[in-house]
Parts: C-alpha cells; sequence; structure tokens
C-alpha cells in the first residue's frame, strides 16, 4: 500500500478520471449490447468488405507465382549451349545446379547423328529421362524405357529405324549398338525424328559429352535474368542465352492476367468500401437522440465525437481482424479450386486491411456527425 | 393514391432516393464489368497466348527423316518432300479460317556465307515477313511479323519481294555485319536490312524471303514446313477421341470445334499431300494456362458480384429503415401491412430497374475502357447480359430490402410516430 497522504482533492480527481473513463466504456459496451442489431448489420459490413479486400490483396500477391508454376509446363526458359556446337564442360550440369540451388530443373542434352543399317540418317539423342519427365510435361511418351538397349524412339524416327518392330542397330564412327524401341514419343517438333537414349549408356557408345543443356528456371523474369547472368559468369566458355519465346509469351500473358485482375480488385474493393460507408453513415444517423442525450446533459462536443470516433474505430478494427481471417479463407479456398494449392497467407496485408478498414469506418462517422452537430439537441429530441 | 404515393416519394426525398439510386448503379456498374470481363477473358488470353508461336506444323506427307541438331540442318537440302507455296492461300479457305491468326511458311537451305571476308557455312531460312495473300475476296497479311512476335530485328525488316536478308545476331557477330552492309550469301550478293535477335536458333542463321531461298535452292514454289497460328479451344475428352471412330453426328461436332486436333484435320484436307501435327509444347499448355486464368476471373467476378449485392442491399435497408415515421403515419392512416410493404417494394423495384440501365451502360463503358487499356481491344458485351443483369438488380434490391421492409412493417404506429422505435 502507498503511504502517501491521500487527500481528498486527489481522490476526487482520481475518481472523476476512472468514472470518466468507466462511463466511456460502458457507453460503447451498451450501445453495441443494446442496439445488436444493427451493431450487427453494421460489424456484417465491415468483416465482408475487409474479407473481400484480404482475399483480392492476397490473391493478387500470389496469383503470379502460382500462375508462374504453370507457365513452367512450357518447359526450358534458358539454354546453355558450347559454342559454336562444341561440347560442354564436364562441370557444366553441376555448376548449373548450383547456380539453381533447387529452383528449377536442368536436363542436359548430347547429339550425335548415328546411321540405320539401311544407311538411314538419324538423330540419337542422350539424356536423362527423370529430369526430362519434369521438364518436358508436353512429351507424349507411350511408355518410358527401363532397361538397357531399350530406347525411346520419336513417331516419325520409328519407321525409318525399326519400320517392322523389330530390334536395330544404329552406328557412329564404327561403333554399333544394338537396340529396341521401348516406347515412342510424340511431341509435333524436331524431338518426333529422334532417338532417345539413357546418358551414360548413350556416352559409352558414343563417347560424345552432352552439348545443350535445357533449364527451367522458376520466378520473375528479373530472377531469370539474374540466373542467366550468374551462368554466365561461373561458365564463361559457353553460351547461356534465355529462350525468349517462352520468357516474353509468359510476361506478356502473365502481365495482362495481373493488369486485370488488379482493375477487378480496385472495382471489389471498392465496392465494398462502398456498402460499409452505406451501412455505417446509417448506424450512426439513426442515432441521433444518443448525441442529443448526450449533449443535452453537458458533453462537449470532443467528447461526443471522440465517442462516435471510438466506436466507430473499434468497429474498424473487430471488422478487420475478423474480416482477414475470413478473407484469407477464402483466398486460401479459390487456391485450392483453381490452383490446386493453397494460396500463401500473407501478414504483410494485414496492416493495409486494418487501416483501410478504420479509415473507412472513421469516414463513415464523420459524414452523419458533421450534419448532426448543426442541429440543436432539443430538436432532435423532439422527434423531428 | 398509390401512384401519386409512389410519385411523391421520388419527388420529396430526391437526396435520398438518389443515394439509394447511386448505390445501385454502381453495384450493378462493377457487377456488369466484372462479367463482361470474365465472359471475354478466355478469347483475350488465347490471343495473347499466341504469342508462344505456331501452334501446329504442316509438313509433306512422304517427308524423309529431319536431321537437325541445335537447329542446324544436315540432311541434303534437296531430299525430301516439298509442299507447294501456291497452295498456301488454301489455309484461309478452311472451316476456322477466322481462328486461323497467321502462318509462316519455312524453306531451310545450307549456304556458304560470307562476308567482310569472313566465309562460314550457315543455314539460310526462307519465309515470308509480312506477305500480302488473296484468297478468293478475301485479302490477309501473314508472316513471321505477326506468328513469331517475339523475334526483333535491329534495323528494318526486309520487304518480302526484296532480295534483302536478315541475319541472326551470333552470326552476325561473327561475320561483323551490320543494317545496311552487303553480305554475299552462295555467290550473289544481299543487302542486310537487318540484324535478327530471337533467342532460338535463328540467331546463327540468315532469314531471307522464300523466293530468295527457293532460288539458292533451284527449286521454285517449294516450302519445307508451315507453322500456323490458331486461336484453339481447350483439349476436352472428345477432342483426344480418334476421329476414324467417330459416329456421324459426333464427327460432325468433332469436325466444327476448334480443337487443335480438328484444325490439324481441316489442314490436311487443304493442302494436298500435307501432314498436319499439333506442337505439343505449345497447343498442350494453353488449355492448363487458360483454364486458370479463367477459372481466377470466374471466382473473382463471383466476389464482385457479392459484394456489389451486399453494398445494395445496404443501401436499400438504410434508405427504408429511415422512413419508419412515414411507415407509422401511414399506418395510422389505416393502410395495411400490404399496402406499405407493395408501395415499398415498388419504390425498390422502380429504383432497381433506374440503377440497373444506368449501371448496365456504365459498367459497358468501364469494360470497354479495361479492354482498351489492358489488352489493346474491344471487350465486346453480348446483349443477353442487359436482361439478365437488369434481373440481378430487381432480384438483389427485393432480397436486400426485404428484410428492412418487413420491420418497418412491424413497427407499432404509436411508436414511430413518437419516435421511439
Amino acid at each position: 500500500m502507498s503511504s502517501a497522504p491521500q487527500t481528498p482533492q486527489s481522490v476526487a480527481e482520481r475518481r472523476s478520471g476512472s468514472t470518466h473513463r468507466s462511463m466511456f466504456l460502458r457507453m460503447l459496451v451498451r450501445a453495441a449490447v443494446l442496439r445488436r442489431g444493427r451493431a450487427a448489420s453494421a460489424l456484417l459490413a465491415m468483416v465482408v468488405a475487409a474479407a473481400v479486400a484480404t482475399a483480392m490483396m492476397n490473391l493478387y500477391v500470389d496469383v503470379q507465382a502460382k500462375l508462374r508454376k504453370e507457365f513452367r509446363s512450357y518447359g526450358a526458359n534458358i539454354v546453355v549451349v558450347g559454342k559454336d556446337g562444341a561440347s560442354l564442360p564436364p562441370d557444366a550440369l553441376a555448376k548449373t545446379e548450383s547456380v539453381l540451388g533447387g529452383r528449377g530443373i536442368a536436363v542436359p542434352f548430347a547429339y550425335v547423328v548415328a546411321r540405320t543399317s539401311a544407311g538411314q540418317s538419324v538423330v540419337v539423342a542422350g539424356t536423362d529421362y527423370d529430369r526430362v519427365q519434369r521438364l518436358n510435361h508436353w512429351w507424349s511418351v507411350s511408355a518410358w524405357p527401363s532397361g538397357l538397349q531399350e530406347a525411346l524412339v520419336g513417331m516419325r524416327a520409328l519407321p525409318a529405324v525399326s519400320p517392322d518392330g523389330k530390334p536395330f542397330d544404329l552406328s557412329f564412327q564404327g561403333h554399333t549398338i544394338h537396340l529396341t524401341a521401348a516406347g515412342t514419343l510424340q511431341t509435333g517438333a524436331a524431338e518426333d525424328s529422334r532417338v532417345y537414349l539413357p546418358m551414360t549408356e548413350f556416352f559409352v557408345w558414343s563417347g560424345v559429352p552432352p552439348s545443350t543443356i535445357e533449364v527451367a528456371a522458376t520466378g520473375s523474369s528479373a530472377d531469370i535474368n539474374a540466373i542467366v547472368g550468374r551462368l554466365s559468369e561461373v561458365l564463361p566458355t559457353v553460351d547461356v542465352r534465355p529462350v525468349r519465346q517462352i520468357v516474353e509469351g509468359e510476361a506478356r500473358v502473365l502481365g495482362k492476367t495481373r493488369a486485370t485482375l488488379y482493375a477487378a480488385a480496385i472495382l471489389i474493393i471498392l465496392t465494398a468500401a462502398l456498402c460499409v460507408l452505406a451501412t455505417l453513415t446509417g448506424w450512426v444517423f439513426d442515432r441521433r437522440r444518443d448525441f442529443a442525450i448526450m449533449k443535452a446533459l453537458g458533453a462537449s462536443e470532443g467528447l461526443v465525437s471522440g465517442f462516435f470516433a471510438a466506436e466507430a474505430a473499434i468497429l474498424g478494427v473487430v471488422g478487420a481482424l475478423l474480416g482477414f481471417i475470413v478473407g484469407i479463407g477464402i483466398a486460401a479456398w479459390i487456391g485450392r479450386v483453381n490452383f490446386n494449392a493453397p494460396v500463401v497467407p500473407r501478414f504483410s496485408v494485414f496492416p493495409v486491411v486494418l487501416v483501410g478498414s478504420i479509415a473507412v469506418a472513421l469516414l463513415s462517422a464523420i459524414v452523419p456527425m458533421s450534419l448532426l452537430r448543426r442541429v440543436q439537441p432539443a430538436i432532435i429530441l423532439k422527434g423531428e | 393514391m398509390f401512384a401519386r404515393l409512389l410519385y411523391e416519394s421520388f419527388r420529396r426525398q430526391k437526396r435520398r432516393k438518389l443515394l439509394a439510386g447511386v448505390a445501385i448503379t454502381l453495384g450493378v456498374a462493377v457487377a456488369t464489368a466484372m462479367i463482361a470481363v470474365a465472359t471475354d477473358i478466355g478469347d483475350k488470353i488465347n490471343r495473347e497466348l499466341r504469342s508462344y508461336g505456331a501452334n501446329l506444323l504442316v509438313t509433306p506427307q512422304e517427308d524423309t527423316l529431319d536431321v537437325e541438331i541445335g537447329g542446324v540442318n544436315l540432311k541434303p537440302p534437296s531430299d525430301g518432300n516439298f509442299l507447294s507455296e501456291a497452295d498456301l492461300p488454301k489455309i484461309k479457305g478452311t472451316f476456322w479460317r477466322n481462328n486461323i491468326l497467321g502462318f509462316s511458311p519455312m524453306l531451310p537451305v545450307n549456304v556458304s556465307v560470307d562476308g567482310s571476308g569472313h566465309a562460314q557455312d550457315a543455314t539460310l531460312l526462307g519465309t515470308y515477313f509480312a506477305r500480302k495473300l488473296t484468297f478468293g475476296k478475301d485479302q490477309f497479311t501473314t508472316g513471321v511479323h505477326s506468328t513469331n512476335p517475339w523475334w526483333r530485328v535491329e534495323g528494318s525488316w526486309p520487304a518480302d519481294d526484296s532480295e534483302d536478308v536478315l541475319v541472326g545476331e551470333h552470326l552476325a557477330r561473327k561475320l561483323a555485319q551490320h543494317p545496311g552492309d552487303a553480305i554475299d550469301i552462295a555467290g550473289q550478293s544481299h543487302r542486310v536490312a537487318g540484324i535478327l535477335s530471337t533467342g532460338g536458333a535463328e540467331d546463327d542463321q540468315v532469314v531471307a524471303p522464300l523466293q530468295v531461298a527457293q532460288q539458292i535452292l533451284g527449286k521454285p514454289g517449294a516450302v519445307r514446313r508451315v507453322y500456323v497460328s490458331a486461336l484453339t479451344k481447350p483439349e476436352d475428352a472428345l477432342a483426344r477421341r480418334d476421329p476414324k471412330t467417330m459416329s456421324g453426328a459426333l464427327w460432325d461436332r468433332w469436325y466444327c470445334s476448334p480443337y487443335v486436333q480438328s484444325i490439324a484435320y481441316q489442314l490436311q484436307e487443304a493442302i494436298p499431300h500435307s501432314h498436319a501435327e499439333q506442337i505439343r509444347q505449345v497447343a498442350q499448355n494453353e488449355g492448363t494456362v487458360l483454364s486458370r486464368i479463367q477459372g481466377l476471373m470466374l471466382l473473382v467476378t463471383l466476389a464482385a458480384l457479392f459484394a456489389s449485392a451486399l453494398a445494395v442491399s445496404a443501401a436499400m435497408a438504410t434508405a427504408i429503415f429511415e422512413r419508419r415515421r412515414e411507415v407509422g403515419l401511414m399506418k395510422a392512416l389505416g393502410a395495411g401491412n400490404l399496402a406499405v410493404a407493395a408501395l415499398f417494394f415498388a419504390e425498390s423495384t422502380l429504383l432497381a430497374l433506374l440503377g440497373g440501365v444506368a449501371g448496365f451502360f456504365a459498367g459497358s463503358l468501364l469494360a470497354h475502357r479495361i479492354g482498351r487499356s489492358i489488352f489493346n481491344s474491344q471487350i465486346t458485351i453480348q446483349p443477353v447480359l442487359f436482361p439478365v443483369i437488369l434481373a440481378i438488380a430487381v432480384i438483389v434490391t427485393f432480397a436486400g430490402s426485404a428484410a428492412a421492409i418487413r420491420r418497418a412493417v412491424h413497427f407499432d404506429p404509436v411508436f414511430a410516430l413518437r419516435g421511439d422505435a
């Protein structure tokens, strides 16, 4: 216990202070409890607006990453090739992978022109089946070969190398390899005219190391450019090129989608704010009798304004909190339905939603208040 | 009496009616714009996806195997079959001609290039840049300019009837060529119109008008392959079926749908001795990307509809709640619940119709602006959208006012008039 002497004055001061504060709080609470119907509808409008705003902002931020992932199914966006058709240095793949650091796939390719037993030239490629499967989703393969001496044969190459479906021989610089067509490959492009072998088997047979690495790197175009830059640094003897066809197409479609989503988000958030404005304005206007009674009992302009402003601010905060949770749920649901992956909640959106909610709530309180302030309390209490 | 009540209500409460009307107009405008954008975005994004280049490849039917590594052709150039250039305009005569945005014929020839004293073997690619063709009465322009939008030229594009060429940027660096220089190709001098950068195999090649390549090869009218860029419908179960096993009606449906498969089939019909195939890298991925973006816009549109419905009903509820005293007076004068409700509903309907019409036009304008600024093209608004939007506006306004009207009707007139409600 404090031993300081308690003068009547200090007690009165403290009491008046505490009464003041507790009265203020009680008025706030009672206002919400007594008019729960109206308060609930105002809160509901606030929550819905905050939820829709949160969902749209979350989507807008996250959709780019989601769509980028879809765009990676277009395959490689960077190619690493030896200068003038030379082979790549033996550590090229390892270096490429270390630059990527898990943010993409790198697939090596080696090519030779071999001859069939009938003397027909055919391009034979060595690659890594597992990686190529992850890189080029559009390859339509009847069956991936699994054993030795099994090849993946392009649709158009098949009649040339193995017209009757029997095993066939391919020779390159005097070395012959005996193969069976374990599966066929269809892409509609140059791959259809080739025969694919696993890299190790290809190297044992031909002795030719990889000449191309196709890289599908994930990230924005700035990320891709940075990766291209770092690859050219660690591999100074080779050509590193972005595949412009893929990079530019992606940037274009993504840009348009984002712009549309941006326009939609602005429209939706504006509508939601409008809804809050309409509801809250009505709510405050409805309570002009409270306003009049407070003034008649001697409350100052500042106190009354402070009271209504506090009410609006609390509504804004509670609405923003609840709305944020609901909005994250909506964004996650849209992510799951549309992209089969939930949208990661962005908590950085919360301050924006919070400030926006409070601002809209205060704005909706100020408009009717400035109207009410001009009116004498007696007139309102008389009911006119 | 009813009509007069209604009229006076609008005449005397202009400000309040205006406020509710503005809320409805804004809500309907947002809904209209979002529905218009969402229904049209498929087509718009489909066109943007065409910037990935051709999705169909037409080759001679009995072609020999391609022997090509990294864009360098290792096959004797006169080997194999060719398509005839004269048949190409027929591509614009197929059933889905309006979906075919462009095509580029290609004829690669191996040549020796000599520029500023450096001689080297390279591939010369003959093609159309922006060639004007006619089929029947139709005039159209086609070539790599439209099918390969990622090709960039420093200098200028050669004219299709000139002897000028483009030199790929890697080759140009090796041969120290600049736009405007002269280059010797297969013993003949050509002007370098520009330096081409594509990020692909063409960076090491010379690209020339088609007839230059035909002349070097000594085969006038020959084309090795044709890249076709077409707007297609995402693949579904019907698209994947083998057309040979289909019954008559089903086959008609397949043939008359713009699937990449059926367009390939029609190209084969149009060009004699040809084989058309989808380029799976481009064609297969289009569908997924398109459906994702369409799905996204659909869900966002739902959110927009929800938000605007809420805004409209909030505005209506507020407008009605403020008029309790009027209700009290009407009831004190002997009006029944039904009469009061009917008046309010009539007012809401009128407001909804007025706001709906204004909102529809404002929304069309908004959609138009969005289309212009984002896609540089018109967003078409189906006329059928108008009654739909109007119906939605009336329903939402009704639903929004229903609860408020119900409450207003149940006020005790005494309390309402005393102002205690």
